[in-house]
């Protein structure tokens, strides 16, 4: 049973169809790709998968835990509890927030105690916010970001905020992990480290993951199987090495960047 | 049905001067994206130049005009160069409070000078003729009103369209570093919209003053608010919208007091506004624009 | 718990009452005059309506030009039943009918922030207000624009003091909890919020209420010590009083808010003295403050600046 199914999945904004009759199959544990020239449609996929854009037609389906649940229309808070976690290329931390706080947010639909508990600091308020702030802190742990739990998100410089991100979005325990461009702006040397990164929390967290990336040295070491959209359609799938040899895909970017391995 | 036809007359009399407040709201808010508070105040002080220029200079309606626009204009250049323009960068809460703090702060003045009381405009600025056209009464006062209205309507929409600063004006609201980039003198820009818009506001106060005869210092609050309602109504930002939501809300405003409740009318105008604002809040003509994620 | 009782927690707590023995002993032996018990009044509602206000528009970013509206749901509601049930409880009755139809309204008007952003949901609290106000002139059981008087005066110090430090010590709860985080990720960033699973649209909707439960505290409070409401007090000059005092004391700050309204209400109290220009004078102070404080940010980058360059030219250069 795969994790993910998407079937025929097409938006149109007015006149213009951002993506169009898009079919993506994603299973337990994998790390796939999404790639394709600028303006293709691959950002426009994951809003429709995590629920910021409705879809015109199609549908997502997505299995939690031995069930299959069709997820498509889905409010975004919604489609997060049910295990799908992103992060955006544009960088959107909560920006005047210190770093342990933007991670405590994402928790916060594990947070049982209610709002009398949180008016008047009843014990399930203290015993809950120590757990959150034990998870926290060992998931900042992990990224390396624990000495700068108190900074505020915005001081932290480029690389630093990338990882938070994804730190934050792995907080909200998702089963299946949206990395959108998570190596833009990145040297050489931070997006090996970061390749690694990502390879490493798969293992670690369990985790299902689909990445959107120009950096072909990144997409070509770490994902299994590749997805390439033009013009809001896929017009290849398959492992990286078929790909790179594929005329379609070749045709598509040419003009705009040669994929190198 | 001649009782309709009264109260749309009549209306259309309030909504031209509701559409010439609304016009400098929309227009401000196009192009520095600010709800300036002070417009209605502006349309005040017009209202008491043209007291002024009546009774103590003894001038006529149309010279009287002049002077309110151009002083208004003045001072709306004034405001924006002192209170506004160090804030373009701030927050939107401390523009906005800035404004209110203007609007006060013209309000007390010309309360401070005026004093509080009701002033009376002279009877007979306008001749006082009236027709009556199948039992509708319609006043030459009315007919001026409406005039002067689409004259200025016009002008403006000629400036807009057809000149140079117009053309800045339309490219500095789409995108002001981009319009800087291509040479334009944005502040240039944005003085000129503020005098336009507080011209129009100094005329709509005279207009107010010679059909309803009496102005006090703070007669600006709720037509600016109602102005800015209407400016919502038709679509921030769209001159023609303004029109549209200044004629409307006249309209509607005295078939309220027409037909049901005078004491309810400024409900209404907040009541259409809640309501377009939750079904359409793009207004009337705008045109809805979504967020890039 | 152990944080409960912390030493800063602790400090806190001996010096808030210590603060309430002081005042009520200078009251008790009429050293504080009734004039300073209007203003030390005053202060305490501004510090509820601030701090409530706060919650919506400082934390929440939910831009609200219509508190007023909400206070003077509360000041009626709280002034109507004092007047009409003759009991013991009726001034316990009353804040507590009047913040809670206070916190029903402000769940009526958080449904259109569902819709709306920044100016415009000002301007539709705005309109919200007003309509309020409209509808209080024009019933006969509010008393119409007259308003109602000879309220029984039930409220004292102590019941300032103790609504007052309530509505702090809970509204600061709340900031500091899960629910408050996901109030202020809003402020930050609707869209990454809604994707890191926060509920918005109940978050929103809740500051509103919660907000407006506090400032129907307030108007019931000020009702029941002024004992003369009417419509004209809760009009838009009120709604932006208390926006200024939060805007003053600094967005999503509550210790600024309190700070903003004994700071407002001593500036108000001097500004009495001079009835013709007071206004204008507040006026003037307004647009000053606002600017001043534009103008040190500003000048705070520029410094920055200065320090930059100031590196690069012993460190840098080599």
């Amino acid at each position: 049973m795969p994790l993910l199914s998407v079937k025929n999945l097409t938006k149109s904004f007015g006149g213009l169809t951002a993506v169009s009759n898009a079919n993506l199959t994603l299973n337990k544990g994998e790390l796939v790709g999404l790639i394709g020239p600028n303006g293709a449609g691959k950002t426009t996929v994951f809003n429709l998968l995590t629920g910021v854009y409705v879809p015109s037609s199609g549908s997502i389906e997505l299995s939690v835990g031995d069930n299959v649940r069709k997820i498509n229309g889905l409010k975004p808070y919604n489609i997060t509890r049910l295990g799908i976690s992103r992060t955006f290329q544009n960088i959107r931390l909560f920006k005047d927030l210190t770093v342990l706080d933007n991670v405590r947010i994402a928790m916060h639909q594990n947070v049982k105690y209610g709002l009398i508990s949180s008016f008047f600091r009843l014990p399930s308020y203290y015993r809950e916010e120590q757990e959150v702030i034990k998870k926290a802190e060992s998931l900042l742990e992990i990224f390396k970001l624990d000495t700068k739990k108190n900074e505020l998100s915005r001081n932290l410089p480029y690389g630093e905020q990338r990882r938070l991100e994804i730190a934050r979005a792995l907080a909200t325990n998702p089963s299946l992990l949206l990395l959108d461009e998570p190596a833009a702006g990145m040297n050489p040397n931070e997006t090996a480290e970061l390749t690694d990164l990502i390879d490493w929390i798969r293992k670690e967290f369990n985790l299902t993951i689909l990445l959107i990336e120009h950096d072909m040295s990144l997409v070509m070491k770490i994902c299994e199987r590749l997805y390439v959209l033009d013009y809001g359609m896929i017009i290849a799938e398959g492992k990286p090495e078929e790909i790179k040899t594929n005329k379609r895909v070749i045709e598509a970017y040419l003009g705009e960047e040669v994929p190198h391995a | 049905m001649e009782q309709f036809v009264q109260q749309l007359i009549n209306g259309l009399s309030l909504g031209s001067i509701y559409a010439l407040i609304a016009l400098g709201y929309t227009m401000v808010y196009g192009i520095v994206k600010l709800i300036n508070f002070a417009h209605g105040d502006i349309f005040m002080v017009g209202a008491y130049v043209g007291f002024v220029s009546i009774t103590y200079f003894n001038m006529g309606f149309f010279p009287a005009l002049l002077i309110a626009m151009l002083f208004c204009a003045v001072l709306g250049v004034v405001i924006e160069k002192v209170a506004y323009k160090p804030l373009r960068n701030a927050s939107r809460i401390t523009a906005l409070i800035t404004a209110i703090g203007v609007s006060l702060l013209l309000e007390y003045v010309v309360m401070f000078f005026a004093k509080a009381g009701v002033r009376t405009y002279p009877e007979n600025v306008l001749p006082n003729l009236e027709m009556t056209i199948l039992g509708v009464r319609i006043t030459f006062t009315q007919v001026c009103i409406f005039a002067v209205t689409i004259a200025l309507v016009i002008l403006l929409q000629f400036i807009v369209h057809k000149t140079r600063v117009g053309k800045a004006m339309r490219a500095v609201s789409m995108d002001k570093d981009a319009a800087q980039l291509m040479g334009i003198n944005v502040n240039n820009t944005i003085s000129v919209t503020f005098a336009i818009g507080s011209a129009l506001a100094g005329a709509a106060g005279i207009l107010v003053g010679v059909y309803y005869n009496s102005i006090d210092p703070l007669m600006g609050i709720i037509p600016g608010l109602k102005a800015f309602v209407a400016a919502v109504f038709g679509g921030i930002g769209i001159i023609p919208g303004a029109m549209i939501g200044g004629f409307s809300i006249g309209a509607v405003e005295t078939m309220v007091s027409g037909y049901g409740s005078s004491l309810y009318k400024d409900a209404v105008a907040f009541a259409i506004l809640i309501l377009v604002l939750i079904v359409k809040p793009s207004g009337l003509l705008g045109k809805n624009t979504r967020e890039k994620v | 718990m152990k944080q409960l009782f912390s030493f800063k927690n602790l400090k806190y707590s001996a010096c808030v009452v210590a603060l309430f023995g002081v005042i009520q002993l200078l009251i008790s032996l009429n050293i504080f005059d009734d004039y300073y018990q209007i203003t030390i009044a005053t202060i305490c509602i501004n510090i509820i309506l601030a701090v409530s206000l706060n919650l919506i528009a400082g934390f929440t970013g939910q831009f609200s030009l219509g508190h007023a509206g909400f206070m003077s749901i509360g000041a009626y509601a709280c002034a109507l039943i004092t007047l009409n049930i003759n009991s013991n409880y009726s001034f316990f009755l009353g804040i507590f009918v009047g913040a809670i139809l206070s916190a029903l309204l402000g769940f009526v008007i958080g449904i259109p922030t569902l819709r709306l952003k920044g100016d415009y949901l000002a301007i539709a609290t705005l309109g919200m207000a007003e309509i309020i106000k409209i509808i209080a002139q024009n019933l006969e059981f509010t008393g119409g624009a007259a308003g109602l008087s000879d309220i029984p005066q039930y409220t004292n110090w102590v019941w300032l003091f103790f609504f007052t430090a309530g509505t702090v010590v809970v509204i600061k709860n709340f900031i500091n909890s899960s629910h408050g985080r996901a109030c202020v990720s809003i402020r930050e960033d609707e869209i990454a919020s809604e994707v890191m699973g926060i509920n918005t649209t109940k978050y929103k909707v809740l500051a509103f209420v919660i907000g407006a439960f506090f400032a129907g505290i307030a108007g019931a409070l000020y009702s029941t010590y002024f004992y003369v409401i009417n419509p004209g007090l809760f009009g838009f000059l009120k709604s932006v009083d208390i926006l200024v005092i939060v805007v003053i004391g600094g967005m999503g700050s509550i210790r600024g808010s309190i700070i903003a309204s004994i700071l407002l209400a001593i500036v108000s109290t001097y500004l009495q003295d001079f009835p013709e220009i007071r206004m204008i004078l507040y006026s003037l102070i307004l647009v000053v403050v606002m600017l001043a404080r534009e103008f040190i940010k500003t000048k705070k980058i520029n410094l920055d600046i200065l320090n930059i360059k100031k590196y690069i030219k012993t460190n840098g250069a080599r």
